[in-house]
């Protein structure tokens, strides 16, 4: 019946979502004027195990939060240890975190474009995007041994150095990556049936992106200017980073964000292969942790906050995780009412959503 | 090393307090639950230009945790999973999962306690005999 409204259980299962997420979306009609979201589908108790293990063992831990920001939440977690026991890396390590840091900014700005295209069926950019990706994964096994978790971050600094030779291939993977950005950019910048799917999508004013506590390219794509690499963490002192941001609020004006951003990690795992000095990529942290610290790194999908609590044991009293897509769910509930239910998954796939982080 | 813009607040003051940092245009980041064996730590985390501000809150047990998210609306979700994983009672939230926001119903009680699961599930094998049965 025209104008009766119906409850739509949106997942937990959906062709187009990597993750189970549902959505309870209330529909009048074709149109959600409503949207709760209900996880608990992949909850792992991550951060109690944490208090069990040794804060050493722990690094493995983080990194099992999410297979496509692995590295960082290593370096987040690394990085507020070494704030509580006084160590300072050294600074080969604090480029090499650098360099794995951007390498996984761009796979996963890459597993999102081919799941963004998926979403609207635009299935050969979903191929071209995610062909793209294979290359950066070879590089990170090439330096690491492992092409998604890769366990080279250490408290202290790094667990492995990358020879100038194997610098000389990173350099040449960018390169190459460049080239198929140029490729793809347009498609998604101007491409009439992308526009169509992308344009006033999911739109959030800069207001609303605020108060709702958005972080990353949700937030920049609303014109707000915040990117924690400003801060000046690992080598981001050395490498300045500026913000990348768009105004339009939409789907689109995410998306442009994110390819954008692929240029500028580009531009910095150059920078960083340019100027990394030589020297001794760690050192040996002794002791256990004792008090409490933040620690914040800027993942691919926003800002990441690790609460760690020591006792002076081996073992953590707490840690606690904030992660991008938990501080982007809210926002996600501001789109959502007013779309047609075709655009759900777009607006969904728009923030770049992480359910084993959201969860872990 | 103690946490840095650390500020204590009593349940008397805790909406006061939050009201306060949403006028001066804080944003809401997240919160930190801590069972510290008779009560619970619990920290509220603020940022504005990058710079951190908390407020800490010592709830004994037992004591009914007053929500913020009328104030800062994104304060739901973690909210609700404070609910669930402490069993902390939170009153007037904006949308209220009632402690099944991430558990289940055959879920253990207070997961994140000091003392673990309150309540270990019963994990049984279908068609596998009960303990007075062996």
């Amino acid at each position: 019946m025209p104008g009766s409204k119906s409850i739509i259980p949106f997942g937990p299962q959906h062709p187009v979502f990597p993750e189970p997420l549902q959505l309870r979306l209330m529909l009048e009609d074709e149109k959600v004027v409503e949207a709760l979201p209900a996880i608990g589908y992949v909850h792992r108790g991550i951060e109690k195990l944490a208090e069990k293990k040794e804060y050493t063992q722990n690094i493995f831990l983080v990194e099992r939060i999410c297979g496509i920001c692995s590295f960082m939440h290593a370096l987040a977690y690394c990085q507020g240890i070494e704030m509580l026991m006084n160590v300072t890396v050294p600074d080969r390590a604090r480029y090499l975190r650098v360099i794995w840091s951007e390498l996984h900014r761009l796979h996963s700005h890459l597993l999102w474009l081919g799941l963004l295209a998926d979403s609207f069926g635009f299935e050969s950019l979903f191929m071209q995007a995610w062909r793209s990706r294979e290359a950066v994964l070879d590089i990170m096994e090439a330096t690491t041994g492992g092409r998604i978790i890769i366990s080279t971050c250490i408290v202290g600094g790094v667990r492995r150095d990358i020879s100038e030779e194997l610098m000389a291939e990173v350099l040449k993977t960018v390169d190459a990556l460049e080239r198929d950005l140029e490729i793809v950019r347009p498609v998604v910048f101007d491409d009439y049936s992308v526009k169509q799917r992308l344009v006033g999508t999911g739109r959030i004013t800069s207001e609303q992106a605020y108060d709702l506590g958005s972080v990353g390219p949700v937030a920049r794509a609303c014109g707000i200017a915040r990117d924690f690499r400003e801060t000046g963490y690992a080598a981001y002192k050395e490498i300045k980073v500026t913000p990348i941001t768009e105004t339009g609020g939409d789907a689109y004006a995410r998306a442009r964000v994110r390819i954008r951003e692929m240029y500028q990690s580009i531009d910095i795992v150059r920078q960083a292969v340019r100027d990394i000095p030589v020297g001794d990529i760690a050192v040996s942290a002794r002791g256990n942790p004792e008090g409490e610290v933040i620690s914040r790194v800027e993942q691919p999908r926003g800002e990441v906050i690790y609460y760690i609590k020591g006792d002076g044991t081996k073992n953590l009293e707490r840690l606690r995780v904030r992660t991008p897509t938990f501080a982007n769910m809210a926002p996600l509930l501001a789109m959502l009412p007013g779309c047609e239910l075709a655009n759900v998954p777009v607006i969904v796939l728009s923030i770049d959503p992480c359910i084993s982080c959201t969860e872990r | 090393m103690s946490l840095m813009n650390t500020a204590a607040v009593s349940l008397g003051s805790l909406l006061q307090e939050v009201a306060d940092k949403h006028r001066k245009r804080y944003r809401f980041v997240t919160m930190t639950c801590t069972d510290i064996g008779d009560g619970y730590d619990i920290l509220y985390h603020f940022d504005k230009d990058y710079e951190l501000y908390n407020l800490r809150l010592y709830l004994k047990k037992g004591e009914e945790l007053p929500s913020i998210s009328s104030i800062f609306f994104a304060a739901l979700l973690v909210e609700n999973e404070i609910k669930d994983l402490f069993s902390i009672p939170i009153r007037d939230l904006v949308i209220d999962y009632g402690g099944r926001f991430l558990l289940t119903e055959d879920a253990p009680v207070a997961p994140m306690g000091r003392e673990g699961c309150s309540r270990s599930i019963d994990i049984r094998l279908q068609g596998a005999p009960e303990e007075e049965d062996k």
